[in-house]
């Protein structure tokens, strides 16, 4: 645990990417490899289920501090974290440990069958043979609370300096359904079997938006145009008669989508492809709202009902397996011409479709494709390179995404509410209106958008202009107009205004706009009969 | 009553005098030199003589008066005497006697030797009056050798890594103290001049400090590679940074100790020390003076208070004008301004 805690303790007090990869990087050279597995299940997101409660931690680290519960409960807002307040207020431990990282972990998931007196034996032991800033790494092992500072590309990063492995090949053999349980170091990150992991999707490319004029881009004909669908991103997986459906957030969505299993009976094994997932509507060939894909989404398994109502498709971009080879670093326009082939003559009721080709030859012809995204129900145009390899992550340069303009409405601010984490001395969270007749009907919120310095001095504002409290939140003064950027609007019944809006966030604060100016109910609807 | 509490400060009718009062009175006994304990105005000065130079330095030309540690000096109908309190060069706890019973004003003090301040001695009283600064078990220091070792370790590193290390001290105490743990053989040290001055003070009445350079205008920073730079809190992250060019910083403060604080002052290193008492430091010396009244004056005061009289002591709140540990800001629900 010494060496871990050191690691953290380096990564939490630097806020140079370089100090962090580099301390990274030394940990995987020379940690214990089980120890290493563990950094990188819990820098992913893999992390040991929690067993016992916070309530029981407090009392416990109050009893051996030999203080009252009041005054943990007094220090714990002062340091404002659980695990840290534990670490401080224990008495120094009485011996020391060299138990590495790994075996920590196995103690600790040893006590999810154990009774409550075992277990509190163990941690008392635990935190007596811990120093203090091993106990909060081990206190945040206990609470399930890791956040490190560290994203996932840079601990790929790192990963590669120290084994001198390609960093997106690192990228692939991280991902998939495995844990520390089930691999070894040597099986995950040095000499993976392809075999071992049938489900292991590649790793996702992404683009960035084009940020200038998309002329800069050279000739439209080096381009492959296809409408930005608005779905669920989603790679489906077709090897030894099994499938699986992975989302961006590396997650296994199977279950969520069963009318997908189909495609076994129609496509070889060793066929990986790239999609989206889209609710649509088969008469019409087109796809539905987002929302009606939504009730899909959070749930495992899905009701006959829903089936029928919102029926999907994969509309497949790229394909990154055939006939059990990897495709990936074959230029775009040998992909999809494979990929094409793969889909052609299969039969109409199957839930897959190749995403149409954007026809258009020059950039004057794109543009106006693109403004009609919306009406199509797409949010943009994906332009990307024909001669392009199939990337890992985000990388500039052979991918990009051309959105249509977000729709925008001016709105008056009347309730606000703290943040949380960082910005909890701060009003971030904001309630928006617009008129109908001469009353403010709120309809959306936002909490994003703002610079810092213009939430620390609309929070000002708010701290003078409230006119009423109800528990955290404030109503205040409709004094100002902000306008709202948003990707959708939907009809919502749940909402007083009649509409729910699509990733709304505030664009900028109208201060030259009178409250008087601020946009309607009335404009909403119209927005809503338009694209809803 | 052997003191009060008024509105000008705490005061002995017995003897007619205030001890570190805030609001400008005839006579005015002073525990130590820091700017919320002696402040200007007061018609006469009483002192240790080893606190006397710094108030002199900070206060100007004032009538001071001097007493050695230990003195007794009757006053009216109260009888006094000053006792280190650990806190800085100088700095006392003030016994005050009036019919038999006793009072002890501890001013700002801690229990750890630091190796410059006279050491902290428990004085029996039956009424004593505390600070509160770090009064929650939160608060642990770190031991002076394990502080000296990772305070040169990180010298050292950023020096070898080309850079220097800036480090924000409190000018009188803590700097001197810091200064006497940095070990010369790694470089040179360079000092702000709010440092150097009080510094100076210091070394004139006979402390022995290891060698400094004050930067000013005109100071060749190139001709001293590798150095520790000691600076005012506030200095950090100002223009007075910039011509120091690439530096490692760091902060040598109690709040250090608090994850939350080292994050926001977005410091390369926090060194956890203080020149107040910790929460164990307050506990000993507390039960080390007998008494069975205790005031708590700044600090984590309400909830020290009332784990004072769950311990079984007759506890009660002063409010003062004294202020805690200054780090320009101080974690919220922080007592001390
Ligand atoms: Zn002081
Ligand atoms: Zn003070």
């Amino acid at each position: 645990m010494k060496r871990f805690a050191a690691l953290f303790a380096a990564l939490d007090r630097t806020t140079s990417t370089r100090t962090k990869t580099r301390a990274l990087a030394d940990y995987f050279r020379d940690a214990p490899e089980a120890d290493r597995l563990w950094c990188i299940a819990l820098l992913s997101g893999r992390r040991p289920r929690r067993t016992i409660t916070t309530t029981k931690l407090r009392e416990w680290a109050a009893e051996r501090a030999g203080i009252p519960l009041w005054l943990f409960e007094t220090c714990y807002p002062v340091v404002g974290d659980l695990s840290e307040t534990i670490a401080l207020i224990l008495p120094e431990p009485s011996r020391e440990s060299d138990l590495p990282l790994a075996e920590w972990i196995a103690r600790l998931r040893a006590l999810d069958t154990a009774d409550e007196e075992t277990r509190k034996a163990a941690i008392l032991d635990a935190w007596d043979s811990l120093a203090p800033d091993e106990r909060f790494v081990f206190n945040k092992l206990l609470t399930g609370g890791w956040r490190m500072g560290v994203s996932q590309k840079l601990m790929t990063r790192a990963l590669s300096q120290a084994t001198d492995i390609d960093e997106a090949e690192l990228t692939h053999r991280l991902m998939g359904d495995w844990t520390p349980d089930t691999v070894s170091w040597a099986g995950l990150i040095e000499a993976p079997d392809p075999t071992a992991d049938l489900s292991r999707p590649y790793p996702f490319y992404l683009a960035y938006q084009v940020d200038g004029a998309p002329e800069e881009l050279g000739p439209a004909s080096d381009w492959l145009a296809e409408r930005k669908w608005d779905g669920i991103r989603g790679q489906l997986i077709l090897r030894g008669g099994e499938h699986w459906l992975w989302s961006r957030g590396e997650e296994l969505i199977t279950e969520r989508f069963p009318e997908l299993a189909r495609l076994r009976d129609f496509l070889p094994p060793g066929t990986v492809i790239d999609g989206e997932v889209l609710a649509w509507d088969r008469q019409d060939e087109t796809p539905l709202p987002f929302a009606r894909l939504q009730p899909r989404i959070g749930r495992k398994t899905v009701p006959k009902k829903l089936l029928s109502e919102a029926p999907v498709i994969l509309m497949a971009y790229d394909l990154l397996e055939w006939q059990g080879t990897d495709l990936r670093g074959a230029p775009l326009s040998q992909r999809r011409e494979t990929l094409a082939g793969a889909l052609s003559n299969l039969p109409e009721e199957l839930p897959v479709r190749l995403s149409p080709r954007v026809a258009a030859t020059d950039w004057a012809g794109l543009a106006e494709a693109r403004a009609q995204s919306r009406d199509l129900g797409a949010e943009g145009l994906m332009l990307k390179r024909l001669s392009a390899p199939y990337l890992a992550g985000r990388k500039k340069g052979d991918w990009w995404k051309w959105k249509v303009d977000p729709l925008t409405i001016d709105a008056v601010m009347i309730y606000a509410q703290a943040g949380s984490g960082r910005r909890a001395t701060l009003y971030t969270d904001f309630t928006f209106a617009v008129w109908d007749g001469n009353a403010l009907v709120p309809f959306t919120k936002a909490y994003s958008g703002l610079t810092d310095a213009e939430f620390g001095e609309i929070t000002r504002w708010v701290r003078k202009n409230t006119t009423e409290r109800f528990g955290p939140v404030r109503a205040v003064r409709p004094e100002h107009v902000f306008e709202i950027a948003f990707e959708g609007i939907q009809q919502s019944p749940r909402h007083k205004s009649g509409v729910a809006l699509r990733f709304p966030r505030m664009a900028r604060w109208r201060k030259d706009k009178p409250v008087s100016e601020a946009n309607t109910l009335h404009d909403l609807k119209a927005m809503l009969a338009q694209y809803g | 009553m052997v003191l009060e509490f008024t509105e000008a400060g705490l005061y002995c009718p017995a003897a007619d005098v205030h001890i570190d009062p805030w609001r400008p009175v005839p006579r005015a006994l002073i525990t130590h030199g820091h700017s919320d304990h002696a402040r200007p105005g007061h018609g006469a000065y009483l002192s240790t003589g080893e606190a006397a130079p710094v108030i002199r330095h900070r206060l100007g030309d004032i009538r001071l008066d001097t007493v050695r540690y230990g003195e007794t000096l009757r006053i009216g109908g109260a009888t006094f005497s000053f006792h280190p309190a650990g806190h800085v060069p100088g700095s006392a706890q003030i016994r005050v006697e009036v019919g038999g019973e006793v009072w002890v004003v501890s001013g700002d003090y801690k229990t750890v030797d630091d190796g410059l301040s006279e050491p902290f001695e428990p004085v029996r009283c039956h009424t004593f009056i505390t600070e509160s600064t770090f009064g929650l078990p939160i608060y642990a220091w770190t031991p002076q050798e394990a502080l000296a070792r990772d305070l040169n370790a990180w010298w050292a590193e950023t020096a070898a890594a080309g850079k220097r290390a800036v480090l924000g001290v409190y000018a009188l105490g803590k700097a001197q103290r810091i200064l006497r743990l940095l070990d010369p053989s790694i470089g040179p040290i360079l000092t702000h001049g709010a440092i150097e001055a009080v510094t100076e003070v210091l070394r004139a009445q006979g402390l022995s400090l290891p060698d400094t350079i004050q930067i000013t205008a005109g100071t060749d920073l190139k001709a001293h590679p590798g150095a520790m730079v000691l600076a005012p809190p506030s200095a950090l992250g100002s223009a007075w940074m910039r011509r120091l060019g690439p530096v490692s910083t760091g902060f040598a403060s109690g709040w250090m100790r608090l994850r939350g604080v080292r994050r926001r002052r977005a410091a390369d290193r926090g060194f956890v020390v203080s020149d107040h008492a910790d929460w164990d430091g307050l506990n000993a010396a507390i039960a080390a003076t007998g008494a069975s009244r205790v005031f708590v004056t700044h600090g984590y005061t309400q909830s020290f208070a009332r784990w004072l009289s769950e311990q079984g002591y007759e506890a009660g709140v002063v409010e003062t004008e004294f202020g805690g540990e200054s780090l320009d800001e101080a974690p919220e629900g922080e007592g001390a301004a």
